[in-house]
């Protein structure tokens, strides 16, 4: 299989790459110094894709390689994909789900403990000397505490179950209602965040949940309201978040994830009631290497004509 | 409470009211004021901090041997002495969910009932030592910090945590703290063990007859235990190096249950994976070796520090002294049970 040519879009993981050099003809697209003149030349040879959340296959790309049969994931989200395009022209995507999904509401919930009890900020407090001179402040207690979560598939319904372990009760909103469900469903965002402390995004980025996260939702949240992003940057706007945020108008936020990664707005810098990660809500080395196993996996299966493992297109 | 009218319609006396309950506050009630709660009506406090006479001096005082309660924070230890020069002392409250500073014994020779803090800390402590678990595993705080100095721009991607789910976690001391950590993290899919100076009956959880057997067989430890004289640095070098490069141990106990000294050089040469620390041997001093490390949180002892909590602790104070004072039963009183669940038999 090693003059079947897979195109990495970017750097992802050292042991993916690595596999992926065995196993094919890699070329990695951000040591390309002129892309165009690269995909000239070599657009005949590539037939798979290895993307993630960074970077994809989007319509240019996909045009650009008319030998492209599988575009393979190494991430749960799609965004990053043109998928109307793949359906048209016949070929498949796969992603990682599951494997990922522990992870990142782990990291939901080690969000919302961060930013309520301040682990954070006291941390920052301890590691300056300022405990010698005096108590750090009144943080807010977790337990019990309303959480609302956009999105009830894998990931959020991995973040209830572990929010229920600390007694809080749980809500939600997706785009539909899910029956049998024990949490209450509220129709719209703005209802969700109007009746619950703390907000999770939890869905998928589509055209429809970009700036889901908008002024209205973040007033309704309010200045005790507390937002977790482990969806995606731009499922918030931004510009919006910082303000309420810099003006005391929400509570909080636990952000994994930015509109422009990896630039962070540095207004957020000096704000204690945020915390702020470098979008590592499956970043362990256990999940990651799950991962890359999958995506090797699915390269693997659609060459020797098997299965695909995940298949979403 | 108003009695009921006799049958001739006549109102019934006044009651004989008896003077307000004298509370010797030990100190400054900061619990309260911490959450701008006023002292409750109905009983006279005592604040020996008001008075120009030296603490000593004050408990000879008139005033103060009249106290028929004491009311300590847990840093101001009520001992044998102080229980003798105040007779008519008959209930210590304490706020703290140690018992270290009172002498126990002395007030079961005196009939002095001790009411504690009961539940009121439980959740807020199990909380924040998931959160600390959780911070050290996928390194929250250090990666929080690596972004808010640029490094995320111009230096890349941040170390790979270590995930949660599937860790064996120790917990040291299966009391009410050590259950409500325990029921937290089988959420997040990790696997309970633990360790107590007794075996739980209905308990479904491994049990290690010693803390080392239970460090050899975990990939962390959370401390729920009290401090006494046998948990005492009972954390030492031998159950640290069992728990190994990768072992991460949590304490939301007392510092010295660890020997604090060890468990930083073990830290800072490897042989330690990592630590979440609320409590310290000398605090508010921490070692200066752990103020550097990236796979350490540190936290200043606020475990119990928010509103919710504070002003459940208030009530519960309150709901005691009044309680108590109307000869009902202590809603928290400390049992026999409860002294043996802290270390005491």
């Amino acid at each position: 299989m090693d003059s079947i040519g897979v195109l990495m879009a970017c750097p992802m993981n050292a042991y993916l790459e690595q596999e992926l050099e065995k196993r094919f003809r890699l070329f990695r697209f951000w040591q390309v110094p002129q892309k165009p003149q690269f995909l000239k030349e070599h657009a005949a040879s590539i037939r798979a894709v290895v993307g993630s959340s960074v970077a994809g296959a989007d319509a240019e790309l996909i045009e650009a390689l008319p030998r492209l049969e599988i575009v393979s994931s190494f991430s749960v989200g799609l965004d990053k994909i043109d998928l109307g395009k793949c359906r048209e022209k016949g070929i498949r995507v796969t992603n990682t789900p599951d494997v990922l999904t522990e992870d990142v509401a782990d990291l939901a919930i080690g969000l919302c403990l961060a930013v309520l009890r301040r682990i954070c900020a006291s941390d920052k407090y301890v590691r300056s000397g300022k405990w010698k001179k005096g108590d750090f402040r009144l943080t807010t207690k977790f337990t019990g505490k309303t959480v609302g979560i956009i999105g009830l598939g894998r990931i959020g319904t991995a973040i209830a179950k572990r929010a229920e372990a600390f007694n809080c009760p749980i809500s939600y909103n997706s785009r539909t209602e899910k029956p049998d469900c024990k949490y209450k469903y509220y129709p719209s965002v703005v209802e969700l965040a109007s009746n619950c402390h703390i907000l999770i995004v939890a869905c998928p980025l589509t055209p429809e949940t970009r700036h889901i996260i908008n002024r209205e939702v973040i007033d309704a949240l309010g200045p005790k309201g507390v937002l977790i992003n482990i969806g995606r940057g731009p499922h918030v706007d931004e510009p919006e978040l910082v303000s309420a945020l810099v003006e005391g108008r929400l509570g909080g936020a636990g952000l994994d994830v930015y509109e422009h990664e990896p630039e962070v707005p540095e207004e957020l810098f000096g704000l204690e009631n945020v915390v702020l990660l470098p979008h590592v809500g499956s970043g362990t080395v256990e999940t990651r290497n799950a991962m890359a196993d999958l995506v090797l996996g699915n390269l693997e299966a659609h060459f020797t004509n098997k299965p695909l493992l995940t298949p979403v297109v | 409470m108003a009695s009921l009218p006799r049958n001739d319609g006549a109102p019934p006396p006044p009651p004989r009211r008896r003077p307000p309950p004298r509370v010797l506050l030990l100190r400054h009630p900061h619990h309260f004021s911490l959450i701008d709660r006023p002292l409750p009506d109905g009983f006279l406090f005592l604040k020996p901090w008001e008075s120009p006479l030296p603490f000593d001096d004050f408990l000879s005082s008139a005033d103060a041997r009249a106290a028929e309660a004491i009311y300590s924070s847990g840093r101001e230890p009520v001992t044998a002495d102080m229980l003798r020069r105040l007779p008519e002392a008959r209930l210590v409250v304490t706020t703290s969910a140690g018992l270290n500073h009172i002498d126990v014994a002395e007030c079961r020779r005196r009939g002095v009932a001790i009411a504690c803090s009961g539940d009121v800390y439980t959740d807020d402590v199990a909380d924040l030592a998931v959160g600390l678990l959780i911070d050290v595993l996928r390194k929250l705080s250090a990666s929080d910090r690596y972004v808010r100095r640029g490094s995320w721009r111009s230096e890349g991607e941040f170390a790979l945590g270590s995930k949660l789910g599937g860790k064996r976690v120790g917990i040291v001391g299966l009391g009410r703290i050590g259950e409500e950590v325990a029921k937290r993290l089988e959420a997040f899919g990790c696997a309970i063990s633990y360790h107590s100076r007794k075996k739980k009956p209905y308990v479904s959880y491994t049990f290690y007859p010693n803390v080392h057997e239970l460090a050899t067989n975990c990939d962390a430890i959370v401390i729920c235990c009290g401090l006494t004289e046998q948990t005492h640095h009972m954390i030492n070098r031998e159950v640290l190096l069992a728990l190994g490069k990768d072992g991460v141990i949590v304490n939301i106990g007392r510092g010295p249950i660890i020997d604090e000294k060890e468990m930083v050089q073990l830290l800072v040469q490897g042989e330690l994976g990592g630590a979440g620390l609320d409590v310290f041997e000398n605090e508010p001093s921490v070692p200066e070796e752990l103020l550097t490390l990236d796979n350490v949180v540190l936290s200043p002892h606020r475990a119990v520090y928010t509103p919710e909590t504070l002003s459940n602790l208030c009530d519960l104070v309150v709901g005691n002294l009044e309680a108590f004072f109307s000869n009902k039963p202590l809603l928290s009183p400390v049992t026999t049970a409860k002294l043996d669940s802290v270390g005491f038999s």
